[in-house]
């Protein structure tokens, strides 16, 4: 019966099944290739530099389940790590209270998108893009010049392991209690990015709102007929966009001990989540996929920039080679295509 | 009938000024099962969505246990007990049945839905409808049609209703499946659940109902108990006794002989599921017209024959020239010279935000073009030709097509054709839904094109129009012809039984 | 049906009423700041034009793309790709080079969206990925040429009759495109896809063909665009392009073209274009920190979109 299961689980989530299997060859051969791997310290450092991308992939993931696009995920982040370059310092409750206001913030601005979409009608990409510029603006003002002083004793708790984190708190025996050792060397990014996905994500999927919102991508008529709460979960998926861009935004200030308004940086990320989505195995067509897979997108992602630094490959074919892997990568939906046998329904 | 568990009265509804649904009065009592009667286009959908709160009425009133209540939305309908089986499933492809059974209303733990206790509430369901052979933990697009259909049952049970609606639930059934619903709305009978019950089956209906109601034209035109009238009284109520549409004189039967050598000869025609070895044949100044219950493949005929299909098997003969066109743009050339009024005019044959005169045009650039350049003065002459020819009524040709009326708008999809002046014309159930002064022209008019020299293949789901319209008519089931009638043996008895005691030999 | 007509021409009446309000605000700003109305100068408008070309050849291309309810990501980097192949290659042979990348470029995304079907968000995305590697890769091993050529600089900078030349060949393209999208087959078929991509393919209309020819048109404007950009900046050189790409989209749905494709006019994007271009330039006149210049952008596209939404509701 486990096998079973098992086999359909793989038969209906072979994109994301997919995607975990390359993560899987791609990591486990780029640690045996470097000359530190499988330690600690290489975990770190990949670790932080996948955490702000894997929270913006899976902001972009809930308007992608819709069948919609949000251009703005890249641009809420990058405001929310520019408020939270003022606000996550002082107190320790300052900085808990500025961390809060910061996720608020993000919260809030994609609320206004979910608002703007349901009830302006506004197609999700162009309502997006719109608000979008303005999140820019709005980090602007907020950070006009890169900088910003983020608590130091964070800075070096989030983006070590978790032995570095008790230790800098004091907590558990400074990281020497028993029960850590198991977790001990694991990067604190890592645990982040699965509290956030399990509290937040998790519970999210197992609601009806969250039901609802693959339902939309899915079929809208027949999630209509069914009695579903269509606005309800569009606004929510917007919500949900604008928190885990949030998340991302405090880690990259957090991380970066500063706030940086750049736009371009902002347009990188937006896009980068589009391509994250996409390898994690949600389609961009809505209903299939999730936010644990565009985790996965994202790792693959920047696990394949991680090659160029330990292969003797020219740095300077790494674009070409990062654009080759994505378009390779997202033709394998073609696939499809070719089994169509009405051709009315390639149209659909 | 205070007895009533919802009672409708006075419900009218009206579809961009065609009327839908006229004063119609109608109730269900606990434990009864109602048949809903009527040809296609008698109301019967409409009614249907009105009582799931899919629709409002433009007027009436809906009285649940005997207080007048309005359902805004489906889930109101469902809160209040009134649930529906649509005829085009509810389901969500990319969920799980058991996702999908328990959809809006999941079991739930800590406030979160508890995946067991809904695998386990499936189970329970999918036992009761006999399914235990569907995993509730696959996903709906991974099943079959028929077993889409037990799911959806199950789904609508799962919603403990008061009034259950089964619109053509059994239409892609098995035989044994149709038993467990039978078996299944005897109970819920007894359970004191009033069930409409809507069916082209006579058999069904008789097995089943005790009551039933006949629509015809958005009217309720009787209700009466089972057996009170013979199954002919029944289907000349649904028919209407005066003749709602006037049909051209028909000519002479030619005998094949006269006919001579057919311009279409479809033989063995194959495709997936839906096509198993089709074989007719039409010839020039003949209307062929194809029968049969809605469904047995004569949307994917007319779909294969114009290039829409792949991978199709068998032998297409055109005139002289041999072979299945490979797109709609090949089967339109002048090789072949095809024409297809599609299915579903709204999305298969209009381009409805655009305007009228695009819509006319859109299969005949290359005719109105000097080179690449649209010529405006040709471009114009053609949309005013078509425009007359098929006297369709407009304000203005720039205006959106979506502005014209039913009936219109099928002419413009009818005058678009024309204009390439086309040998063969497919026509996939031109006068669904329209007015019946523009069925009448469309009849003439089709009766006219023959007798210019096209060869006609009419696919239509009202008996009255096989019988009026065709020289011929080939009646399909399960993706075969099983007979073919031509001149005056083409009687509504004759293909009411080609269509469904076939269908009681084969299942 | 008056309504009708109307509604698809309200979008550009009211984008042009917004040019005239921001000239007359503009204006109203220089007069109390220094007493002067350069906005209103000929001078000033021919140079608004002109450095406008840039976006406005760009976001004709992306509308024939925008009406098949589809989109261009790889704008920045065909643009970019065209311009610095073409100095690379210089002489009298860079402008066919920036083309044929143009025309290479739109071949393979429209493959890609119209035969394997992938949605042309992503692929075009990709593409362009593609195109930054393909540059990085070529500049960065050795120095190539990447000096405009007289060409070039004729056409971004020289006047003739006292109006720049690349007012002439935006003028040129857009007649070009506003002639094929209401005067050709081809135009009349991108509509009817955009439209209903089913209903125009049984309308025997070769619809891949169609979206393979829309693409090809977006990525020649692109590559035009950059063949200019260069002439005006004398030189081509990495993310030349990356400034072009949400104006472009900005400006076609500002002008009524409907993002999901099937409905919009060329006026409309022209107007759009101009909107855009002249915002901005008073912005700059306001000298209006990047801040607020963001914020307002997204703002008008929103406040005008709402307008526009609004107006549909009444008429549906």
């Amino acid at each position: 019966m486990r096998g079973t299961n098992l086999k359909r689980w793989l038969l209906q989530n072979v994109g994301f099944g997919t995607a975990l299997l390359l993560l899987a060859v791609l990591y486990i051969s780029y640690n045996m290739m470097h000359p530190r791997g499988f330690s600690s310290a290489v975990a770190v450092q990949n670790a932080n530099e996948t955490a702000a991308i894997a929270f913006v992939a899976m902001a972009q993931t809930l308007p992608v389940l819709l069948g919609g696009l949000d251009l703005s995920v890249g641009a809420v982040m990058t405001l929310t790590s520019c408020i939270a370059s003022h606000l996550v310092s002082g107190s320790p409750a300052q900085i808990l209270l500025g961390m809060v206001l910061t996720l608020l913030s993000g919260t809030a601005f994609g609320l206004m998108n979910g608002l703007i979409v349901v009830y302006g009608r506004i197609q999700p990409i162009i309502a997006t893009l719109a608000t979008g510029a303005v999140a820019v603006g709005l980090a602007l003002l907020v950070r006009p010049k890169p900088g910003g002083d983020v608590d130091g004793d964070l800075n070096w708790a989030l983006t070590n392991s978790v032995f570095d984190f008790a230790d800098t708190y004091g907590l558990a025996d400074g990281g020497n209690a028993w029960w850590l050792r198991p977790i001990a060397n694991v990067p604190v990014p890592v645990i982040l990015v699965a509290l956030i996905a399990i509290l937040v994500w998790v519970p999210f999927r197992r609601s009806v709102t969250g039901r609802t919102v693959y339902a939309i991508g899915s079929a809208e008529g027949p999630a209509f007929m069914s009695g579903l709460p269509i606005h309800r979960a569009k606004i929510a998926a917007f919500t949900m966009g604008g928190f885990f861009a949030a998340c991302g935004g405090l880690y990259l200030a957090i991380q970066t001990s500063s706030g940086n308004a750049d736009i371009q940086q902002a347009g990188a990320y937006t896009l980068n989540s589009i391509a994250a989505v996409v390898l994690g195995g949600t389609s961009l067509l809505g209903g299939i996929g999730s936010a644990i897979g565009s985790i996965v997108g994202a790792m693959i992602l920047r696990v394949i920039s991680f090659y160029f630094r330990i292969l003797d490959i020219d740095p300077l074919l790494q674009p070409l080679i990062e654009g080759v892997v994505l378009l390779v990568a997202v033709s394998f939906g073609a696939f499809r295509t070719l089994r169509v046998k009405n051709k009315l329904d390639l149209f659909r | 009938m205070s007895d009533a568990i919802v009672e409708y009265r006075g419900i009218s509804k009206f579809f961009a000024g065609i009327r839908a649904l006229e004063n119609v009065d109608f109730a269900c009592s606990p434990g009864s099962i109602h048949a809903i009667l009527g040809e296609n286009g008698a109301g019967k959908s409409t009614l249907i969505k009105i009582m799931s709160g899919v629709l409002q009425p433009d007027a009436g009133e809906i009285r649940l246990e005997g207080k007048p209540v309005t359902f805004p939305t489906p889930d109101a309908a469902n809160r209040a007990g009134i649930v529906c089986m649509f005829q085009e499933l509810s389901l969500i492809p990319d969920l799980s049945v058991a996702d999908n059974i328990s959809i809006s209303d999941p079991p739930r733990r800590f406030g979160l839905i508890d995946s067991r206790a809904q695998i386990a509430r499936a189970e329970d369901l999918l036992a009761r409808v006999r399914c235990e052979d569907v995993d509730p933990r696959s996903l709906v697009r991974e099943l079959s049609l028929s077993r889409r259909q037990m799911v959806e049952i199950a789904k609508a049970l799962g919603r403990k209703p008061k009034v259950l609606i089964l619109d053509e639930a059994t239409s892609a059934l098995t035989s044994r499946d149709v038993q467990t619903v039978y078996d299944l709305l005897a109970e819920l009978k007894d359970e004191g659940v009033a069930s409409l019950f809507i069916s082209h089956r006579m058999h069904e209906v008789d097995a089943l109902c005790d009551t039933l109601a006949v629509f015809r034209n958005g009217q309720h035109i009787e209700t009466f108990a089972k057996g009170e009238k013979s199954e002919r009284e029944i289907v000349h109520l649904m028919i209407g006794r005066d003749v709602e549409a006037q049909f051209p004189p028909k000519p002479p039967l030619k005998s094949p002989e006269e006919r001579g050598k057919p311009l279409l000869k479809v033989q063995g025609l194959k495709w997936e599921t839906k096509l198993n070895g089709v074989d007719l044949s039409v010839c020039r100044g003949e209307i062929v017209g194809l029968g049969g219950l809605d469904g047995q493949g004569q949307k994917e005929l007319l779909l294969a024959l114009f290039g829409a299909l792949r991978d199709v098997d068998g032998e297409v003969t055109i005139g002289n020239r041999k072979g299945i066109p490979s797109s709609p743009a090949g089967a339109k050339s002048a090789a072949t010279r095809m024409a297809l009024v599609p299915e579903d005019r709204k999305t298969e044959g209009l381009m409805l935000g655009m305007p009228i005169s695009d819509n006319l045009l859109a299969a005949s650039y290359g005719k109105i073009s000097r080179g690449p350049f649209i010529d405006p003065a040709l471009a114009r002459h053609a949309v005013e030709d078509g425009l007359k020819k098929l006297q369709i009524k407009i304000g203005s040709a720039s205006d959106p097509v979506m502005t014209l009326s039913g009936g219109n708008q099928q002419k413009v999809v009818i005058a678009k054709w024309l204009m390439i002046d086309p040998d063969i014309i497919l026509l996939n159930d031109p006068t669904r839904g329209i007015d019946v002064g523009t069925k009448q022209e469309i009849y003439r008019l089709m009766r006219e094109l023959a007798n210019e020299g096209k060869a006609i293949l009419f696919y239509s789901s009202d008996y009255a129009e096989l019988i009026g319209c065709c020289d011929r008519v080939s009646v399909l089931y399960g993706g075969r012809v099983v007979s073919e009638q031509e001149g005056d043996d083409i009687t509504e008895e004759s293909l009411v039984a080609a269509s469904l005691n076939i269908d009681v030999e084969a299942a | 049906m008056r309504i009708s007509i109307s509604a698809e021409n309200r979008p550009i009446a009211i984008a042009s009423l917004f040019i005239v309000v921001i000239l007359l605000a503009g204006t109203a700003y220089t007069l109390s700041t220094t007493g002067t109305a350069p906005l209103l100068s000929p001078r000033y408008l021919l140079q608004l034009l002109q450095t406008g070309s840039f976006l406005g050849i760009c976001a004709a291309g992306m509308m024939m793309v925008i009406l098949l309810g589809h989109i261009d990501l790889s704008i920045p980097w065909t643009l970019t790709a065209a311009a610095m192949t073409a100095t690379a290659v210089g002489g009298d042979m860079a402008l066919p080079t920036a083309l044929a990348v143009g025309l290479a470029v739109g071949l393979l995304n429209g493959f890609g969206v119209a035969y394997l079907r992938i949605p042309s968000m992503i692929f075009t995305l990709g593409v362009d990925t593609v195109l930054r590697g393909l540059m990085v890769a070529q500049t960065g091993g050795f120095a190539p040429q990447d000096s405009a050529t007289p060409l070039m600089l004729f056409l971004a900078k020289d006047r003739l009759l006292g109006i720049p030349v690349a007012i002439f060949v935006w003028a040129a393209v857009s007649i070009v495109i506003a002639v094929i999208l209401t005067r050709t087959g081809f135009g009349r078929s991108i509509y009817a896809t955009g439209s209903r991509e089913g209903a125009a393919f049984l309308s025997g209309i070769r619809t891949r063909f169609v979206i393979v020819g829309a693409f090809v048109m977006s990525s020649l404007c692109a590559s035009l665009a950059g063949v200019l950009l260069t002439g005006y900046s004398a030189k081509a050189y990495q993310g030349m392009g990356n400034a072009f790409l949400l104006p472009a989209i900005a400006a076609v749905v500002l002008g009524g073209t409907h993002i999901l494709g099937g409905r919009g006019r060329y006026s409309g994007t022209l107007v759009g274009v101009i909107l855009i271009v002249l915002l901005n330039s008073v912005l700059s006149i306001m000298q209006m920190p990047e801040a607020g210049r963001q914020i307002i952008y997204g703002a008008v596209i929103i406040g005008m979109l709402l307008v526009y939404g609004r107006n549909q509701r009444v008429t549906s």
